[in-house]
C-alpha cells in the first residue's frame, strides 16, 4: 500500500501531464476537427525543438541538485557570436562546423558557471543569475546588438533541409526539418549519459545526497563541472538552431524564456531538491507548454490567457505532489 | 615490532590525537581480529568518533602507528582504508534515497573498479550476491526512499560487503531500530562474523549488542579506561566505565502525594507510533519515559507538545483539554518542549543567544505594536544569569557555545515562558558530565517550584537521578511503571533490553 | 546600549563592505566626470530612476529573509498597475481634475494595494498551506498575475490618466523627488518591521532554522502568509510608481526588474537561504548600482554594458563573501 503510494507519487507528474495533453488534444479536435492533422503535429514539433533541447539541459542541472537560469543567455551568446565569427572569417563554412563552434562557445560559457559553482562553491541560482547578465551584457556591448538577417548561406541551407515534406490530402503543407533530428540526438545522448554511464549515475547520486556521494568516493566536482559544461554545450546547439530556423541572428531573442523552460521541466516531475527527473517527463512538460503556447485558441481560450494557463498548470503540477507529500508527512509520526 | 596473532586484522598502537591544544585521544591501543565483534563504547566527546575517523583515514593521528595485516602505517587516507576493506556505516546510512536498492549496494564497487559505463545486470548481480550473503530479501528495484529504516541499514551493510569489506564499523547501529529489528540485525552480525568479517559497534548505549560481541573497549576523555572480554561486562558496568561514576546522584525526595493532578493523558494513540497511553502528571512531579528507540517514546513526547497529531485520546491540563496536534495551542496551555536534537530542532544556530532565549516572549514585550527591546533583553539576561550560561557576549551566535550551555539556552527559552508542564527529550544528550549534573539540579529545582516535568531519555542514571516514576515503553505501549526509589540501574537495564 | 544589542549581528558585516563600494563608486564617477556626475540635474534624475526597482528589491528582501523568494513581484506590480489604470481611465478619464481626480486616484491606489495584498495572500497560501517551494509557487503565480493583466488589456498599454497621476512619479517636494520619498518611507518601515517587531524577528529566525521555529511554537503559516502579503503590497506600490512615471500601465513593463531585484537583495547582503538581511544593506546596494549605472551613462557606456557590470558585481561580491557563504552552502547545498 505504502509502496504503491510512493510509486504513484513518483510518476504522478508524468501521468498528470500526459492526461492533460490528451484531454487538450481531444478538446481541440472536438472543436476543430482539423486540429489533429499532420500539419499541426509537424508545426508543434518544429516549435518544440529549441525549447526541448534547452529543457533537457535544464533537467540535467536540476537532477544534479542545482539550478541554471543562464542557459538562454548562453544560447543567444553562442548563436550570435558564432554567426558574427562565421560571417567575418569564413562565410561559406559548412553548417556542421558552424554548429560545432556554437556548441564549443556554449561549453566554454558553461565552464565559467561550473568554475563559480564547483571551485568557488557559490549558490547556483545566484551564480547563474549573475552570469545571465554578464553573458548578455558582454554580447550586446562587445559583440553586437544589431539583428543579422543575412546569415551564412550554410545556416540558411540548414533551415531548408527537410527530413520529409509534402502536402496533405486536405491541401495543407507540412514539413519536418532536420533540426528535429538534433532534438532526438540530444535526447538519446542524454539518455545514454544519465542511464548508461557511471557519470550519469553519479549525477543522480549527487542530486540525491551530496554528502553521501562524497563519502563513497564519487568525483563530485568533476561530475558537477561536467553538468554545467554539458548544459552550456546544449544551449549553444539550441541557440544556433534557433538562429538558423528563424533565419535571423537576433541578440535579443531567447533571454526571458528560461523560467518557462524550467517550468516545463518541473511540470515533467523534476524536483528542485535534486536527484529526480526523467526525459519522458521533461518532453511531456515541453509538449504541454508548446501546445498551450501555440494552440490555446483552438480549445476556445483566447490566446491572451496563455500566461494564466501556463501559470496555473505549473501551480497544479507542482502543488499537487507538494500537498500530497505534506499530508503524507503529517500522517506518519 | 608488533607481535600479532594470525587473525589480527588491524592493530592501532599508542594512538594520540590533538586538535590545537585539546587532546582528543591519548595513547590508545586498539586491536581488531578477523571475525570478531567489538563494542567501542564511550559517551559523546569521549574520543570514540576520533578513533574511528583515524581508522577510516579521515583524520590523521598526531602520534602512534597503525598495523594492517602486519604492515605498518603512520596514518591512512580514505582510499587506503577502503582498499584494505574498512567500511563504515554512518548513523544516517549515507544512502541515496532516489536510487534503487541495487544501485546503492553496487555503486561503490563500480567506482572502485573505475568503470565508465553503468551495467545494470552487473549491478543487480552484485547486489543480489551481497543480499544472499546475509540471507535477506529486499526488492532490488525499489527506491531506497520507499523501504523501511531497518532495510536501509541492511542495504548499507550490503554496500560494505559488496566492496569486500573485512571490517564493518557501525555507528549507533540500534538507534533507529525496534526490538525485533535489533534481533534480526544481531543474527546478521553473527553471519558476518562466521564469514570472517570483523564488526565494530560504536555507541553510547550498547546493552543491546553486547551479546554478539567478543570484546568491549571503553573510552572516556580520550583514554582507554576499560577493555576485555564482553562476558565481563553488563549494561551497568558499561555505563559506570563510560561515565566514570559509581553512584547515582543524590536525590532529595519530593513529596508530591498531596499535589494536584496537572496533566492527564487519556487513551492517547497514533497509528503506527503508540497506543493506549494513559498517565497523569502531578504538580512538581518528574516523570520519566524510557524505552528503546522505536518504542514510541519520541513520538509520544512530540504528541504531548502537538508536533505529532494523535488519532485518538485526549490530553488535559488542569482539567482543560488541550487541542491535539498544535504546538501553538500546547504552548498557550502551558506545555513546553525541549527537543532531542538541539542543533537542528532546538536552536537557531546563527542567531544570537539573546534571540534564542527570547524567541517565545516576543509577543509579551510589546508597546504600541513594537517590541520593547530593552525589557526583552533584560528578561533574557535574567534567565541567562539564572541558568549560569557562560558566554563572553550574549550577542554571540549560539553555535559558539558548548553543548551544556546550548542546552541551558534551550531550557531558558521555555522557562522564560513560565510553563506548567515541561517535556524534556534527552535533556543531557551530548553534554559534558559537569553540565549534566547541573542540568539535573535545574530539573529538580523546577519541580520544586511546582512545574510538572516529563523526562524522555534512555540514559538510565539520568532517569534515576531525576525522576520519581518511570514509564517503560515497548512497541508503542506503556509496558510497566517503575518507581525510581525501588529500582536500580541494573534492573532498569534488564527491563529496557527485555 | 541595550537597544542595539538585539539586532547587532556580526562585526564584519556585508553592509560595511557595501558602504565602501558605494563610496568608491561615487568618488570614482565624480572624478571621471565631475561636472556631469555631480550636476544637480544628474543627481535628481538618479533619484527618480531607482525607487521603482528598489521597492521591488525590498519585497524580495523580506521573502529571502525567510529562505524564500518572490519571483512574482514584477507580475504583481504590473497587474496592480493595470487594474488601477483601468479604474482611472474608465471612471475618472483623462479630463478629470481637482477633487474628483484625487478621489479616483485614491480609489485606484487603494485597489492596487488591495490587489497586491491579495496576490501576496495567494502566494503565502501556496507556500505555507500547500507546501510549494517558493521558487515554483511564485514562478507560477507570477505568470498567472501577468497573464491576468494581459487578458484584461489584450497586451496593450492603458493610458489617458488625469494629470494628477503623473505627479507621483515626476514631481518634487522641496527638491526631493516623490518616488524617492516613497522609497525612503517604505525602506524605513521595512527596517522597523524587521528589527523592531515580533513578526520581523520571527521571520528572520524562521529563515535561520525553519525546524527550530516549528519547535519554538512560532505560528509558521501565519508568519509566511504575512511575509508574502507584505511582499505583494510593496510590489503593488512599485507598480504605482512605475505607472505614474510612465503615465501608462502595461502587462510587460519592467521585465528586467525581477533580475535586478534579486541582484540588489543579494548584493545587499541578504542571505538567499534565509536568516540574515539588513534594509541598510539593500539601500547601499541600490545606491552603488545607481551610481555605477549613471556614471557609466555619463561615460557613454551603453545600457547593455551596465547589465554586464551588474552581473559581474554580483558575482564579485559573492566571491568576496565566500567565507561567509560556505557555512550556508554546507547546511543546505544547492538551491
Amino acid at each position: 500500500m505504502k509502496i504503491f503510494f510512493w510509486k504513484s507519487l513518483a510518476t504522478k507528474n508524468e501521468t498528470l501531464v500526459a492526461v492533460v495533453i490528451v484531454a487538450f488534444c481531444l478538446l481541440a479536435t472536438f472543436s476543430d476537427p482539423l486540429f489533429l492533422s499532420v500539419t499541426t503535429l509537424t508545426d508543434l514539433l518544429r516549435a518544440s525543438v529549441v525549447i526541448g533541447i534547452l529543457a533537457v539541459a535544464a533537467m540535467m542541472v536540476l537532477i544534479s541538485g542545482g539550478i541554471d537560469v543562464s542557459f538562454t543567455a548562453i544560447a543567444v551568446f553562442a548563436m550570435y557570436s558564432t554567426t558574427v565569427l562565421t560571417l567575418g572569417v569564413m562565410p561559406d563554412m559548412p553548417w556542421y562546423c558552424i554548429f560545432a563552434i556554437s556548441i564549443g562557445i556554449g561549453a566554454i560559457l558553461g565552464a565559467i558557471n561550473g568554475f563559480f559553482v564547483v571551485i568557488c562553491r557559490l549558490p547556483t541560482l545566484i551564480v547563474t543569475l549573475g552570469t545571465l547578465s554578464v553573458f548578455r551584457g558582454f554580447l550586446l556591448t562587445f559583440i553586437g546588438s544589431q539583428r543579422i538577417s543575412a546569415l551564412p548561406p550554410e545556416m540558411r541551407g540548414f533551415s531548408r533541409m527537410m527530413i520529409t515534406r509534402g502536402t496533405t490530402e486536405a491541401g495543407s503543407f507540412y514539413a519536418i526539418p532536420w533540426a528535429v533530428a538534433a532534438l532526438v540526438i540530444v535526447v538519446l545522448l542524454t539518455l545514454f549519459i544519465l542511464h548508461k554511464t557511471m557519470l550519469g549515475r553519479s549525477i543522480f547520486a549527487i542530486g540525491g545526497s551530496l554528502e553521501s556521494a562524497r563519502r563513497i568516493g564519487i568525483n563530485v566536482r568533476g561530475a558537477q563541472f561536467f553538468v554545467y559544461c554539458y548544459v552550456g554545450a546544449l544551449a549553444g546547439l539550441a541557440g544556433i538552431i534557433h538562429g538558423a530556423m528563424g533565419r535571423m541572428a537576433d541578440p535579443f531573442s531567447l533571454v526571458g524564456l528560461e523560467l518557462s523552460v524550467i517550468a516545463a521541466v518541473v511540470l515533467g516531475g523534476a524536483r528542485l531538491i535534486g536527484g529526480y527527473g526523467t526525459l519522458t517527463g521533461t518532453l511531456l512538460g515541453v509538449s504541454l507548454i508548446v501546445l498551450v503556447e501555440n494552440s490555446l485558441i483552438v480549445v476556445g481560450i483566447p490566446s491572451t490567457w496563455q500566461f494564466v494557463t501556463i501559470g496555473l498548470l505549473i501551480l497544479l503540477g507542482t502543488g499537487l505532489p507538494a500537498w500530497q507529500a505534506k499530508r503524507a508527512a503529517a500522517k506518519s509520526a | 615490532m608488533s607481535k600479532h596473532d594470525d587473525d589480527t586484522f588491524i592493530e592501532m598502537k599508542g594512538i594520540g590525537k590533538q586538535y590545537g591544544g585539546v587532546t582528543a585521544l591519548e595513547d590508545v591501543d586498539f586491536r581488531v581480529k578477523s571475525g570478531e565483534a567489538i563494542c567501542l563504547a564511550g559517551e559523546n566527546g569521549s574520543g570514540k568518533s576520533t578513533l574511528i575517523k583515524i581508522l577510516v583515514g579521515v583524520e590523521q593521528p598526531t602520534s602512534g602507528q597503525i598495523f594492517i595485516d602486519g604492515k605498518s602505517y603512520n596514518h591512512l587516507n580514505p582510499r587506503q582504508a577502503a582498499a584494505v576493506g574498512i567500511s563504515v556505516i554512518f548513523q544516517d546510512f549515507s544512502l541515496f534515497s532516489n536510487l534503487t536498492v541495487a544501485e546503492n549496494i553496487a555503486f561503490a564497487t563500480h567506482l572502485s573498479e573505475k568503470k565508465r559505463l553503468f551495467d545494470r545486470s552487473a549491478t543487480r548481480r552484485i547486489a543480489q550476491e551481497a543480499l544472499d550473503r546475509i540471507g535477506v530479501e529486499i526488492d532490488l528495484d525499489a527506491r531506497v526512499e520507499t523501504i523501511p529504516v531497518a532495510h536501509k541499514q541492511l542495504v548499507a551493510i550490503c554496500r560494505g560487503l559488496a566492496s569486500n569489506a573485512r571490517l564493518i564499523i557501525m555507528d549507533e547501529p540500534t538507534t533507529a531500530l525496534t526490538g525485533r529489528e535489533v534481533q534480526a540485525l544481531l543474527r546478521i552480525i553473527r553471519k558476518l562474523k562466521d564469514s570472517g568479517i570483523a564488526v565494530v559497534f560504536v555507541s553510547h548505549k550498547l546493552a543491546e549488542v553486547l551479546e554478539v560481541c567478543e570484546e568491549v573497549f571503553v573510552l572516556r576523555n580520550g583514554t582507554n579506561v576499560a577493555d576485555g572480554p564482553a562476558c565481563d561486562f553488563d549494561a551497568a558496568s558499561l555505563t559506570r566505565h563510560m561515565t566514570g561514576r559509581n553512584i547515582s546522584e543524590a536525590k532529595p525526595p519530593l513529596n508530591i502525594d498531596q499535589a494536584k493532578n496537572l496533566l492527564v493523558v487519556d487513551q492517547l494513540g497514533k497509528l503506527g507510533a503508540f497506543e493506549d497511553i494513559d498517565f497523569e502528571l502531578k504538580e512538581g512531579e518528574v516523570l520519566g519515559i524510557s524505552g528503546v528507540l522505536g518504542s514510541g517514546r519520541t513520538a509520544l513526547a512530540k504528541a504531548l507538545f502537538g508536533l505529532v497529531a494523535p488519532d485518538r485520546g485526549s490530553i488535559a491540563l488542569s482539567g482543560k483539554n488541550v487541542a491535539l496536534g498544535n504546538p501553538i495551542a500546547a504552548t498557550q496551555a502551558g506545555i513546553g518542549y525541549v527537543p532531542e536534537d538541539r542543533l537542528t530542532e532546538g536552536l537557531f544556530l546563527t542567531q544570537s543567544i539573546i534571540r534564542n532565549v527570547s524567541v517565545g516572549r516576543f509577543d509579551h514585550h510589546r508597546s504600541g505594536g513594537f517590541l520593547d527591546l530593552a525589557s526583552l533583553v533584560n528578561e533574557a539576561r535574567g534567565w541567562i544569569e539564572k541558568l549560569r550560561i557562560k558566554a563572553p557576549d550574549f550577542e554571540a551566535e549560539v553555535k559558539s557555545l558548548s553543548g551544556g550551555n546550548q542546552q541551558r539556552v534551550a531550557l531558558a527559552r521555555w522557562l522564560s515562558q513560565a510553563p506548567r508542564v515541561l517535556v524534556l527529550n534527552g535533556p543531557s544528550v551530548g553534554v559534558d558530565v559537569g553540565s549534566k549534573a547541573d542540568i539535573h539540579a535545574i530539573i529538580r529545582e523546577l519541580a520544586e517550584s511546582g512545574i510538572g516535568i516529563v523526562v524522555i531519555s534512555d540514559d538510565l542514571p539520568e532517569l534515576l537521578a531525576t525522576c520519581g516514576r518511570i514509564l517503560m515503553m515497548k512497541d508503542g505501549r506503556i509496558d510497566s511503571i517503575v518507581m525510581a526509589e525501588e529500582t536500580n540501574e541494573i534492573e532498569l537495564a534488564a527491563k529496557l533490553a527485555s | 546600549m541595550t537597544l542595539h544589542l538585539l539586532t547587532k549581528q556580526n562585526a564584519s558585516t556585508p553592509e560595511f563592505r557595501l558602504a565602501i563600494i558605494a563610496i568608491v563608486v561615487f568618488i570614482t564617477m565624480s572624478a571621471l566626470s565631475p561636472d556631469r556626475f555631480l550636476s544637480s540635474q544628474n543627481i535628481v534624475s538618479m533619484a527618480f530612476q531607482f525607487p521603482e526597482f528598489a521597492i521591488l528589491a525590498l519585497a524580495m528582501t523580506i521573502t529571502m529573509m525567510t529562505g524564500g523568494i518572490d519571483l512574482s513581484v514584477v507580475g504583481v506590480a504590473n497587474l496592480t498597475a493595470v487594474i488601477s489604470a483601468l479604474i482611472l481611465v474608465n471612471f475618472a478619464g483623462a479630463d478629470a481634475t481637482g477633487m474628483v481626480a484625487l478621489l479616483w486616484l485614491f480609489a485606484a491606489f487603494a485597489s492596487a494595494v488591495l490587489v497586491g495584498a491579495l496576490s501576496g495572500l495567494f502566494n503565502g497560501i501556496l507556500v505555507a498551506r500547500l507546501g510549494l517551494p517558493p521558487i515554483l509557487a511564485t514562478l507560477g503565480s507570477g505568470l498567472v498575475f501577468t497573464g491576468i493583466a494581459v487578458a484584461m488589456t489584450g497586451g496593450s498599454a492603458v493610458m489617458g490618466f488625469p494629470d494628477v497621476v503623473a505627479w507621483i512619479g515626476n514631481a518634487q517636494v522641496l527638491l526631493v523627488p516623490v518616488p524617492l520619498i516613497i522609497f525612503v518611507l517604505l525602506a524605513a518601515a521595512l527596517h522597523v518591521i524587521l528589527t523592531k517587531t515580533s513578526f520581523g524577528l520571527q521571520a528572520t529566525m524562521y529563515g535561520a532554522n525553519p525546524l527550530a521555529a516549528l519547535f519554538a511554537a512560532i505560528d509558521i503559516n501565519k508568519l509566511l502568509i504575512r511575509v508574502y502579503v507584505i511582499s505583494g503590497v510593496l510590489s503593488s506600490i512599485a507598480g504605482m510608481v512605475i505607472m505614474s512615471r510612465a503615465n501608462s500601465a502595461k502587462a510587460d513593463y519592467g521585465s528586467s526588474y525581477l533580475l535586478l531585484a534579486v541582484l540588489i537583495a543579494v548584493l545587499g547582503g541578504v542571505n538567499p537561504y534565509g536568516g540574515y538581511g539588513r534594509v541598510m544593506g539593500v539601500v547601499l546596494a541600490v545606491l552603488s548600482m545607481q551610481f555605477l549605472s549613471s556614471g557609466l551613462n555619463m561615460l557613454q557606456v551603453s545600457n547593455f554594458a551596465r547589465e554586464l557590470i551588474w552581473g559581474a558585481l554580483l558575482i564579485f561580491v559573492m566571491v568576496v563573501n565566500t567565507a561567509d557563504w560556505s557555512r550556508f552552502g554546507k547546511a543546505k547545498s544547492g538551491y
